[in-house]
């Protein structure tokens, strides 16, 4: 029957438009893989020491934190959001924890984590109050938590460092120790992942998540509650800030009051790298993870191949700025595409 | 074209008013007027606290110390109109004062034409963030501006690493040290830019259409605004600026570092909040901004002056902003909760 | 028992300053199609809303199967088995079909809370066969068609087991041949024993399916009949509120010179070879279904969305469209279809409105001018018969009718020789709409060329001087007044394009 034909045909070309789009975004994953692997290539030939063991555990370590707080703001944006708040959540966790540490010497490790978690929570869901009740803007609540968040850690520290040897072993090993010979910050952020992946994927609070980004409108007529959605992820992203900063304290041996200043910008590169859309709706963990490598190695990269560290920002903005114009440039080829497939 | 359509009176069935009343309570209605009363509040509490606070020579230090960002708060006011934000103002700073310095010291170049090249560089920063915002639509202001905010310090960092560069020469203090006839020269200049701004905003059609395309973007382009234009000048004007704030800081400080003007955005765009501009576009004046700026100003200069530490300050402006933009929205469900079952005029 | 699977009685909801329904009731009996008809904006979609829990009703009593029910939200009206499908998809671009079918009852494992993908992949897989359609479960929907989203939604509805089946003018966007299908498919689930709410402001919609029609008018009940009660004519007195005797204007003045010639006008994508003729004091119609591009031809027009294949010729000049401001200047206007969001700043007075697109004249250089500009505006606003207090009202306090004024009025502050008309009618109540028709009528007698987009027949049928009209991005058919029937547009407008394709 020629209508079964039409339609069939019809959607034979909805299909291939539907496989070409998940084509596209399989291929920029693999595009920044390729990129990631020939940059250590260049950085090898470079500099032979890259690829020593030493260096290697050295940069996973150094990423670990950073994608941590990427998935977060994964999230984040997924929502539609951002928060530039992290890096003073981060900050002030690591200073409250390690002023108790330097109390409490006797505190165990995993005590002290749970506290961070504590406190990044709370700053979270005071954010995803600001955002979700009163309807503040993303960028503007959270630049301002940013300064109430920064200004009480240089109160609370009253401008004072808190170094190693005021922390006690088991605090600082955090850092150091390994478990099934892993570093413990590299296990705790593939554990991290893996509970991500699960809760992202596989649950319906997880999925929610995509579909308030994606459609706020229908998400209210489905009867999704989007304040306890943005609530959930605004303190997700507080907890993992929080448990970042008593890392960061550990492996950094050190609490300051501008501990982290300027973070988030770095974690919001990693996930714009990832593809993470800033419109909201999509972004992959997959993604992340590769963004957050990218940008690792980079950061380690350039003092090997003798760059001046005071080009690193410079890089940074060029290549998050490159990275939003492909993205934007390659959806819009995407959509010319499509419509020029379209029969008049 | 008037001929066409002012002599066809005998269409007219019904006369509209085209004078508009006067109403006391309306008038009275205004936030400025609040922000007019928290101001003498910050006096007179700045006053009890610490007997030094009116103290003509020091309040006249303080202004010279907090005016140098209120040249940004005339432009933000313009973009948070249009819906939108700039954070990268603070690193604008940053760059130009870098460019003009390192060009006086180190290239030779005579500070006059350093100091014009700044406003240049102040100006193309803004520009580029501008027509990125408008040839890539799909990007928001707040990505590109953080974008470039990281960029534009960057660059700043990669000419001047972590040195600071001054000796400027000795005509140059004027601008953040000067006085004419008494009054501060960054007085004079503010207060003459505020004018030019009220005006530009309030009193042409270039302002008319800058609110045209805050309460509606669509609408505007269709009424024939050229809206990318608009929106790039804006952000240029928010580039020159901040030139300009790099320009008064680095006269008043002597010299000048990358990591200057660090979070000057947040300053900014708490006194543009605090102002009365909503961040849901299209409302607010440019007075409100110019009396938060002193607002803020004199907080920041009493608090120093009972011994509060600096850091203390980043609490209080985040405070600050989060009730300034907190207290409208919680007005306006409060009178949709009020506003009963009002008919639609027919 | 009750005989009624759904009932409800005096429906009330008010928004800040609008009632939208007053005293509303409603009875679905089970297994019928229950069409519910009333023009834009007399309350049939907040009408679904309160049934689906979206929104609260302020008085008022909702009955399911007999048993009084209240939904606190969309999840309450789910449960007890109503669906809706509303009128502009409501579907997650970024998120597969099975996702957008299950949003809200994903399939979870007990005590774990896992989503079970495979069996909701299956599950949508055998809902989306039994409706006939071959989409992938797995794919993207924003990758989807119109009519493909639209089948999705209703396997979303099937997905929930639903009772009932609220139906939002499914058919807008649809050809003729996809009506069609979807007729089948709502024929089908009344035979599986749901009732349907079926809203619609087509008639043949009505016609086909439903066996019950109630109306909906200004917000108020007016009354419910079997589809066999009522005639059409009383039908449109009930959804428009008087009878309709001569609503189109005579029309004095004559076709002058040639204004306008497009020739081969092109977007990929949108439109090809469009070409017509437009004249001065001339009415241009320009019908076809929704989407069939003719907004978007009017849009190039105007500079909005640029043309890349064809020539404009006006007044005898070659001239190049880039910017809406150049299509002013060149002396083309255009009024937006959708005034609240492309024609008007809401928050603003009508004086504001109507100076915005005539700022440059009325300014001196650069400087705005108080006295000028409100000359203008109450000159204008009067013109058009705006009825306000001042020209300081603001439009939002305005009815549709009256905004849609305010937005003529805009037009005339320029000095044009061409008005396009994007559905100027639409959601505009009857008074209003002959007030427009006459507006229209005094501005083609002064002179101006006027294309006028419409989907309604009688409307293009009555104004019109020529009629042109519109099918898959092409102008398939002009018709001279004269010859115009409504079954000749109906012809060349509905003929199935995708037949073309294939064959």
């Amino acid at each position: 029957m020629a209508e079964t034909a039409v339609e069939s045909s019809n959607e034979l070309q909805q299909e291939k438009k539907a496989s070409k789009l998940a084509a596209i975004s399989k291929f920029r994953e693999l595009g920044l893989l390729a990129f990631i692997i020939l940059l250590c290539i260049v950085v090898q030939i470079k500099n032979p020491s890259f690829m020593t063991l030493g260096n290697l555990t050295d940069m996973i370590t150094n990423t670990a934190i950073l994608s941590i707080l990427a998935l977060g703001m994964m999230l984040v944006l997924i929502t539609r959001g951002i928060d530039l708040s992290i890096g003073a959540t981060l900050a002030l966790s690591g200073m409250l924890v390690a002023q108790t540490v330097s109390v409490y010497s006797g505190l165990h490790p995993l005590l002290a984590i749970l506290m961070g978690i504590g406190i990044g929570t709370v700053c979270g869901v005071t954010i995803g109050f600001l955002v979700s009740k009163i309807g503040i803007l993303p960028i503007i609540a959270t630049l301002a938590m940013m300064n109430i968040f920064r200004g009480m850690t240089y109160t609370i520290s009253d401008g004072q460092w808190i170094s190693s040897y005021q922390m006690s072993e088991s605090f600082v090993s955090i850092a150091t120790s390994s478990i099934l010979g892993i570093n413990t910050l590299v296990f705790i952020a593939i554990i991290i992942y893996i509970i991500a992946f699960y809760f992202i994927n596989h649950t319906r609070t997880g999925r929610q998540i995509y579909a308030v980004g994606s459609n706020p409108e229908s998400a209210k007529v489905s009867g999704i509650n989007q304040t306890k959605i943005l609530v959930i992820v605004y303190s997700i992203m507080g907890g993992l800030a929080g448990l970042s900063g008593v890392l960061w304290v550990s492996k950094f041996a050190s609490a300051q009051g501008d501990t982290a200043s300027g973070f988030e910008l770095t974690v919001i590169a990693a996930c714009i790298l990832g593809g993470v859309s800033i419109a909201g709706g999509s972004g992959k963990i997959s993604g992340v993870i590769l963004g957050a490598v990218l940008l690792g190695i980079m950061n380690n990269a350039l003092p090997l191949m003798n760059v001046s560290p005071f080009w690193q920002s410079a890089i940074q903005g060029a290549i998050i700025l490159f990275a939003v114009i492909v993205n934007a440039l390659v959806k819009r080829g995407v959509d010319r595409n499509n419509l020029l497939r379209r029969k008049i | 074209m008037e001929q066409r359509t002012l002599d066809q009176n005998e269409y007219v069935q019904r006369t509209l008013k085209n004078k508009q009343e006067f109403s006391l309570k309306k008038f009275f209605l205004q936030w400025e007027w609040l922000l007019i009363l928290v101001f003498l509040l910050v006096i007179v509490i700045n006053t009890s606290l610490s007997p030094y606070f009116l103290n003509a020579a020091g309040l006249r230090d303080a202004t010279m110390v907090f005016l140098d960002k209120g040249f940004i708060v005339f432009p933000m006011v313009m973009i948070m109109i249009l819906r939108d934000i700039d954070i990268s103002v603070g690193s604008t700073v940053a760059l130009s004062s870098v460019i003009m310095a390192t060009l006086y010291n180190t290239l030779n170049v005579p500070m006059g034409a350093a100091i014009v090249i700044c406003l240049l560089v102040g100006a193309l920063c803004g520009l580029i963030n501008g027509l990125l915002i408008v040839k890539f639509k799909e990007l928001s202001a707040v990505i590109v501006t953080l974008a470039t905010m990281i960029l534009y310090r960057g660059i700043a960092y990669v000419i001047l690493e972590d040195q600071a560069s001054g000796n400027f020469p000795e005509w140059f203090s004027f601008f953040g040290w000067g006085s004419v006839a008494g009054i501060p020269f960054i007085l004079i200049a503010f207060t003459i830019l505020a004018i030019v701004f009220t005006l530009l905003l309030h009193k042409t059609t270039f302002g008319r259409q800058v609110y045209a395309m805050g309460n509606n973007d669509t609408a505007s382009r269709f009424s024939g605004v050229r809206v990318d234009r608009i929106k790039v000048i804006v952000f240029t004007l928010a580039g020159l600026m901040a030139a300009i704030t790099a320009i008064f800081l680095a006269s008043r400080m002597g010299s000048t570092r990358p990591n200057v003007a660090m979070m000057y955005e947040l300053d900014v765009i708490a006194m543009v909040a605090l102002g009365g501009i909503s961040t849901a576009g299209g409302k607010g004046r440019m007075i409100g901004a110019i009396i938060a700026v002193f607002i803020i100003g004199y907080l920041q200069y009493g608090l120093g002056l009972i011994n509060i530490p600096s850091q203390t300050m980043l609490i209080i402006i985040g405070l600050l902003l989060l009730v300034s933009v907190a207290v409208p929205k919680m007005k306006w469900n409060w009178k949709f909760k009020k506003s009963g079952s009002k008919r639609k005029l027919e | 028992m009750s005989d009624y699977v759904l009932e409800l009685k005096g429906i009330t909801k008010e928004f800040p300053g609008v009632r939208a329904l007053d005293n509303v009731d409603f009875k679905l009996k089970p297994g019928q199609i229950h069409a519910l008809m009333g023009e834009n904006g007399a309350g049939k979609s907040t009408f679904i809303k309160v049934i689906t829990g979206v929104h609260a009703p302020n008085e008022g009593e909702m009955f399911l199967n007999g048993e009084r029910v209240e939904f606190s939200n969309p999840n309450d009206a789910q449960e007890k088995g109503i669906a809706a499908i509303y009128q502009h998809v409501t579907s997650y671009p970024d998120l597969s079909v099975t996702e957008n079918i299950f949003m809200g009852h994903e399939r979870i494992q007990k005590f774990t809370g896992r989503i079970l993908w495979k069996e909701m992949h299956e599950e949508a897989k055998k809902i989306l066969r039994s409706l006939g359609s071959s989409i992938d479960p797995k794919s993207e929907m924003g990758a989807l068609s119109v009519a493909q989203q639209q089948i999705v939604e209703i396997a979303k509805a099937i997905s929930t087991k639903a009772k009932i089946i609220i139906m939002d003018e499914p058919t807008a966007a649809l050809t003729s041949r996809e009506s069609e299908e979807l007729y089948k498919i709502t024929e089908n689930l009344r035979d599986q024993g749901a009732s349907i709410i079926f809203i619609s402001h087509r008639f043949e919609d009505m016609y086909r399916l439903a066996s019950q029609v109630t109306v909906l008018r200004d917000s108020k009940y007016i009354g419910s009949w079997g589809i066999e009660e009522i005639s059409n004519e009383d039908l449109i007195i009930a959804m428009v509120g008087r009878e309709i005797n001569q609503v189109f204007p005579e029309r004095k003045g004559e076709i002058g010179e040639k204004l306008l010639e497009v020739e081969g006008l092109g977007k990929a994508g949108y439109f090809a070879d469009v070409s017509f003729t437009l004249h001065k004091g001339e009415i241009l119609g320009l019908t076809g279904l929704v989407g069939a591009g003719r907004t978007e031809v009017c849009q190039s027009l105007f500079g909005i969305m640029p043309y890349d294949k064809g020539s404009i010729v006006l007044n005898g000049e070659k001239v190049k469209i880039q910017s809406p401001k150049e299509a002013i200047r060149l002396g083309i206007g255009y009024l937006p279809e959708d005034r609240q969001k492309q024609g008007l700043v809401l928050q603003w007075s009508i004086g504001r409105n109507i100076s915005l697109s005539a700022l440059s004249a009325i300014g001196n250089k650069g400087w705005l001018r108080d006295k000028k500009e409100f000359a203008i505006a109450k000159e204008l606003a009067e013109k058009v018969h705006v009825k306000a207090n001042s020209i300081f009202d603001l439009v939002s306090s305005l009815s549709g009718g009256n905004q849609q004024k305010v937005a003529v009025a805009k037009l005339l502050t320029a000095e044009l020789d061409i008005i396009i008309l994007d559905e100027p009618t639409k959601g505009v109540d009857v008074g209003a709409k002959s007030a427009i028709y006459e507006i229209i009528n005094e501005l083609a007698s002064q002179g101006y060329g006027i294309i006028m987009i419409s989907s309604e027949m009688p409307e293009v049928i009555g104004m019109s001087d020529r009629i042109a009209v519109m099918r898959a991005g092409r102008i398939v058919k002009i018709l001279n007044r004269a010859i115009a029937t409504q079954e000749a547009i109906l012809e060349a407008s509905m003929t199935d394009s995708t037949e073309k394709n294939a064959g």
